[in-house]
Parts: C-alpha cells; sequence; structure tokens
C-alpha cells in the first residue's frame, strides 16, 4: 500500500502542474466509469425491461445494415426509423448514467477528501496546490485527534451512554403506550391519541425554550464545581435523555404494525392463559422486529448526531457529546495558532466512520424507516 | 365484557402512564408556558428600558406583567431582519432546486437497472452523516488558508484549485472578507447536497409505485420522453413532490446545523460574525438570558412555518392529483 502510494505522489510530484495532473486523473476516472457504463449500454442490458425490442435486436440490427448499404425500398424505411430509436435509446442511456456518475462523482467528493485529508502531513495539506493523493500516510493525525484537547474517549463514552439508555427507554415506552393504543379499550382513546398527533405539528425549537428552564429547576445542569457531586455527574445525562424519550411519530408507527396482528392470535394466546405481558414479549413484538428495528438505529443516531439541545445543556468537559465537541474543539497546533486540520478531518472521520457502518449493515432498515417519517435522526 | 373493560381500563393508562408524564412536562407544558412567557416583560430599572421574562429575574422576585413588547423588540432588533431573510434566501433556493435535482435523479434511477442499487446507495449517504462533521469537511473545501488582506493565501483550498483548473478565477468563499454571496453559494451547495437523500428516497418510492400501463398508453400514442415527464410522471408522483416540498419548507425555516457546520457558533465568516445567522440561531441567542424575547421569536417562526404549509396546502390541493 504504501509502496503503491509513493509510486503514485512520486507521479504527481514530478510532473511540472501537479493539478493538471490530479484533473487528468480525475478525468481519467469519469472516462473509466463511463466506459463500463457504456459496456453495460452496448452489451443491450438496458433493453431488458421492453422486451420486444430486445428479442428483434440482434436480427434487425444486421438486417438494417446490409439494408442500409444496398440502398432504399419500402420496408428500409420502417427498419431505418427502428435503427433511430435505438441509437437514440443508447444515446439516452448514455446521458443518464453519466448524469448519475456525476451526481455521483459529487455526493462522494466531500467523503474522499475527508477520508484523505485525515492522513495528510499538516505541510502537505497547507500545500498551495492541494493534492488529490497524499505523498505519505499520516496515521498518526488520529492519535493527535484522540488525544488532543478533544477528548475523544469521553465524548464517545458519554454518546453512547446517552444513546444506549436512551433507545432502551424510549423502546419501553414507545412499545407500551402503543400496546395500550392498538390493542387495549378504554374511555379517550382516540381523542387522546389525536391529540398526541397534533403535538407533532409543532417544531421542536418551541419547546426548547421551556424545556431549558425545566431542566434548569429540575438542578439537571452542570455548574462546574472543582469537586462535582454525584447527582451533579449524574444529572446532565437525564437532561440529555429524557425530554426526548418520547417520539408521538414512532408509537404511532408501531401502533400501525400492532394493529395489523390479527386479533384471533390474541384470542388464543388467551385461551391458552397467556398474559397480556406475555402475549406483547412473545409474539407482538417478534411480529414487528423490522419497525423496532429502524427506530432503534434512527434513536441512536439521533443521539450522535443531536447538536443544539446538548451544546445548550451540557457543554462541559464531563457531559459533552460527540458532535458538540467536534465542532468546539479548536485544532491548534501547540505553539502556533494554526489549525492542525488534518487531525480535525481524522477526528470528524471517527465521528462519521460509525454512522457509514451502520448503514452498511442496516440499510434496509434505515431507509425503510427513512422514508416513511422524514426525520433525520 | 364490562369486568374486561374496566380492567383493561387501568391496565391502559399504566402502560400510557410513563409516555404520558413525559409529554406533560416536556411537550403540553412547554406549548403553554413558552406562550405564556412569550407576552411577560417588565420595566428594568437599571437597564432603563423594558425587558423580556427570564427565569433568573423571575427567582428573585422580580413582577412581569402582560404585553407585546417581545414581540416589538423582536421585530426591531437589527438582527432580526438578517435571520429571517437568511432563512428565507436559503429556503426559496434550496427547496425547488433539491426538489428538481431530486426529481431527476429519481427519474434516472427508475429508468435503469444495471448499477442502479449501487447508485441509490451512493446518493443515500449524505443522509446517515452528521450535518455539523460533514459541514467541517465543506468548510475545509471551500477554505482558503492563512488568508489575511492583501495577502497571497498559503493555499486556496481544493474548490478554487478546481476553478481555477477549468479557467475562472477564485473566489473567497468563506474566509475573512468573503462576500455575503459567496457565503450563501456554499450554503446552498452544502444544503441541497444535505437535501436529496431523503427527496430521492421519497420521489423514487413513489415512481416505483405508478402503474406502467400508463408509460405503456403514451409510447402508443407516440408521445415524446418531454412530454411523457411532464404529462404523466409529474401528476402522478404530484403527492410525493408535495410532500417534499412541505417538509423541505418545514426543514429549511428550521436550518440552523448546517450553518454551524461550516462557519461554526459564529454563523459568519470572521469579521462578519451572525451574517448567516437563522431564525432558530436567533431563538437561541436569548434562550439563557431572556427567555421572553425568545419565546417571542419561536411564536413568530411558528407562525411563519405555519402560514407557509398552508399555502403549501392550498397550492397543493388545486395542483395535485391524487
Amino acid at each position: 500500500m504504501t509502496n503503491n502510494s509513493e509510486m503514485f505522489s512520486m507521479m504527481l510530484a514530478s510532473s511540472s502542474s501537479d493539478h493538471t495532473v490530479a484533473f487528468c486523473v480525475i478525468l481519467a476516472l469519469i472516462v473509466a466509469l463511463s466506459g463500463v457504463l457504456l459496456f453495460f449500454v452496448v452489451r443491450g442490458k438496458l433493453q431488458k425491461p421492453s422486451v420486444e425490442s430486445a428479442k428483434k435486436a440482434p436480427a434487425k440490427s444486421v438486417m438494417k445494415e446490409t439494408a442500409a448499404a444496398s440502398g432504399s425500398s419500402g420496408a428500409n424505411s420502417i427498419k431505418s426509423v427502428e435503427t433511430k430509436q435505438k441509437f437514440s435509446k443508447i444515446l439516452v442511456s448514455i446521458v443518464i448514467y453519466l448524469f448519475l456518475t456525476v451526481i455521483a462523482v459529487a455526493v462522494l467528493f466531500p467523503f474522499y477528501w475527508m477520508l484523505i485529508s485525515s492522513v495528510k502531513s499538516v505541510e502537505e495539506y497547507n500545500a498551495t496546490i492541494p493534492t488529490l493523493w497524499p505523498h505519505e500516510f499520516v496515521w498518526s493525525n488520529y492519535i493527535t485527534a484522540f488525544t488532543g484537547d478533544l477528548n475523544l474517549g469521553r465524548l464517545f463514552l458519554n454518546t453512547v451512554i446517552v444513546g444506549v439508555v436512551s433507545t432502551i427507554l424510549s423502546l419501553v415506552i414507545t412499545v407500551l403506550s402503543a400496546y395500550a393504543f392498538a390493542r387495549l379499550e378504554f374511555k379517550g382513546k382516540n381523542i387522546l391519541f389525536a391529540f398526541m398527533l397534533a403535538t407533532m405539528m409543532i417544531p421542536g425549537e418551541l419547546f426548547t425554550i421551556t424545556n431549558y428552564l425545566t431542566v434548569t429547576s429540575f438542578d439537571w445542569i452542570y455548574l462546574p464545581a472543582a469537586n462535582p457531586s454525584v447527582w451533579q455527574k449524574i444529572s446532565p445525562f437525564f437532561s440529555l435523555i429524557i425530554p426526548f424519550l418520547v417520539s408521538v411519530f414512532y408509537i404511532y408507527l408501531l401502533r400501525q404494525n400492532f394493529m395489523q396482528i390479527p386479533n384471533e392470535l390474541y384470542l388464543a394466546a388467551k385461551v391458552d392463559g397467556t398474559s397480556d405481558l406475555k402475549y406483547l414479549w412473545k409474539v407482538m413484538i417478534p411480529l414487528s422486529a423490522p419497525t423496532l428495528i429502524s427506530i432503534t438505529i434512527l434513536k441512536m443516531m439521533g443521539a450522535w448526531n443531536s447538536y443544539i439541545w446538548p451544546k445548550l445543556v451540557a457543554d462541559d468537559d464531563l457531559h459533552r457529546l460527540v458532535t458538540v465537541g467536534l465542532r468546539g474543539a479548536s485544532f491548534q497546533i501547540a505553539g502556533t495558532n494554526m489549525v492542525n486540520y488534518p487531525a480535525q478531518m481524522a477526528a470528524v472521520v471517527i465521528v462519521t466512520i460509525p454512522l457509514l457502518l451502520v448503514f452498511m449493515f442496516f440499510r434496509k432498515y434505515i431507509m425503510r424507516g427513512v422514508s416513511r417519517s422524514g426525520i433525520k435522526g | 365484557m364490562t369486568k374486561t373493560k374496566h380492567k383493561n381500563n387501568w391496565k391502559a393508562w399504566l402502560y400510557l402512564l410513563p409516555a404520558l408524564i413525559i409529554l406533560a412536562v416536556f411537550t403540553v407544558w412547554p406549548i403553554i408556558n413558552t406562550i405564556r412567557i412569550a407576552f411577560l416583560c417588565r420595566w428594568d430599572n437599571e437597564l432603563e428600558t423594558v425587558v423580556g421574562y427570564d427565569y433568573q429575574a423571575a427567582m428573585i422576585g422580580k413582577e412581569f406583567v402582560l404585553g407585546f413588547n417581545n414581540f416589538t423588540s423582536v421585530v426591531q432588533n437589527d438582527q432580526f431582519l438578517t435571520c429571517l431573510g437568511n432563512t428565507m434566501l436559503l429556503t426559496v433556493l434550496t427547496v425547488p432546486v433539491s426538489t428538481m435535482l431530486a426529481l431527476l435523479i429519481a427519474v434516472a434511477l427508475n429508468s435503469i437497472k444495471p448499477l442502479r442499487k449501487i447508485f441509490q446507495t451512493i446518493f443515500f449517504l449524505p443522509y446517515v452523516t452528521n450535518s455539523i462533521a460533514i459541514g467541517m469537511v465543506f468548510a475545509a473545501m471551500f477554505g482558503m488558508i492563512g488568508i489575511m488582506p492583501g495577502r497571497e493565501p498559503i493555499s486556496i483550498g481544493i474548490i478554487n484549485t478546481i476553478i481555477e483548473a477549468f479557467g475562472g478565477t477564485r473566489i473567497n468563499w468563506i474566509d475573512q472578507g468573503s462576500s455575503y454571496w459567496a457565503n450563501i453559494m456554499v450554503m446552498f451547495i452544502y444544503i441541497v447536497w444535505n437535501a436529496l437523500p431523503f427527496k430521492i428516497l421519497v420521489l423514487l418510492g413513489g415512481l416505483q409505485g405508478v402503474n406502467k400501463q400508463y408509460y405503456d398508453a403514451a409510447k402508443v400514442d407516440g408521445a415524446s420522453r418531454w412530454r411523457t415527464f411532464w404529462r404523466i410522471t409529474v401528476p402522478l408522483l404530484s403527492p410525493m413532490i408535495a410532500y417534499v416540498v412541505i417538509t423541505g419548507f418545514i426543514g429549511g425555516f428550521k436550518e440552523y446545523s448546517s450553518i454551524v457546520g461550516i462557519f461554526g457558533d459564529d454563523m459568519g465568516p470572521v469579521g462578519k460574525e451572525g451574517a448567516l445567522n437563522t431564525m432558530v440561531g436567533f431563538i437561541y441567542e436569548f434562550i439563557d438570558h431572556n427567555q421572553g424575547k425568545a419565546s417571542a421569536a419561536a411564536l413568530i417562526l411558528f407562525a411563519i412555518i405555519f402560514a407557509v404549509t398552508m399555502i403549501n396546502l392550498y397550492v397543493s390541493k388545486k395542483k395535485v392529483h391524487y
């Protein structure tokens, strides 16, 4: 790996103008990608959806060539129209793939830039012309990110505590409420449910102001102290976790899921003498697993990405969450006022990678949950 | 029967109890209280002016009276118009562009078979990222290093390098001395980048539910692609388009963390702090010392979002084909 990169960087360095070469590399990548796509197009894989043309294609295309060569006749005009259509179809496919490739490059470029910047040396990062591939891989940036003023370990610990505790509690509350709304009969059920749904329309900023006052009056905000008491150490986590435990939308989602489970199952379980809670645990929860997984992942991601509220109530060394810490850290190189951008990018990578990993493994659940909720985190 | 009903009755409330307690404290009470304190203010003898409600003053027994002063002082605040303008400008710029682009991408994705999954996954990636963290990456891409008035920067950043490679001139995007429109341009690009995944997901989901017969009929009639797109795809997708536009407007008016991601808490380039502040940022500026003013601003924001959503719904009622 190092050998390759060295060769590559030598190639880059030896050229007269660095960025022209860099440009050629990008262009070559794009051309190569479109070449691969073209290959697919020419192979005729694209025509598959419209069965008719795919069937006719091989024979006709030979015929129309000979026909075109031998001159015109009545039947040929139809064929030439078909050729034209076919040609335009391929052209459209190329345009489509090119368009998608350009967008994909635009989407991926920040990720690429983040990754390569995180392994550059400070000198290389600050070079007059940015390099598209690091001359040498400086992995120590990651150590700097972990050991610097950022204190990433502590931030991770805090975030994991908040994420795990709030997810578990939130799941319990959501399941119990959804069960009550889906399966039990009680007075005022529909009015209560409609009222809860109505609160979803109000933007969260409206709650934040009073919630800030509430957690302050509960003494859930950390005031810097030389020897913090146990309460002072723990209580800020309450203000990070408790206000967001109930999501009306998740209750709604799970209720819909629970209601799809046929009544007969419940009655059969009752005949067998199963208690309500056991039925909920053994039948309803397993049957709604996909929704519960979606909720779990989105909730964890929410804790990982939350910024505004944690910044407001827990912006101290003991309770800071990862996003707040990342934005607030200065990444200054000791003794100067220069910013150590590679170390900053390394920290950004460390924060981003877990999200991407979760996405890789739970793609289906995330996309399902998102398409129904439209909530980021 | 009555027995089970009765039994279920208290059981249901028991199951709902945790949710109801939290909702009461952190959702219902805030609605009431925020409206209440938005109208509370008092005359401050030291500052010799009317100030809004704040809990520290309330704790030491200061009296507050009802009035509209918080609202008038919010509207008269110098920052207010800047924040409102920034918020509206970014919303009006990003929502149509990202919706159009997402629609194009969704249609393109829907018309291909090979590689569709890969493209779909790539396009969804921005959604699962931390908007603060990636904002910092965008800042690193657009930013220059070592920029000082009247001196060549040490590095002009990758985006400017690309621009110069294509023969353009470099632009000071986000650093000290950068222009407002350059800042807005960067925010525009970042917000669209961030907004695309959700819109593509919803629109592609809608496209896949469209009955293929409509397209076959259009083909039989010899309709061009362009015509098919405007006469079939767009009308059939209009409920989804309305959905992403409405959620886009709501999200746009609550824009905040993407700006923090790029500019930091200063909400603007060095030397022009607050130049890109938004409504939500405006609210948070007052949250720890003047909750009355913050509440009034939050209610104004809510009113704006509510009005815009109503307009959206009204327009979509006329245009959307269900």
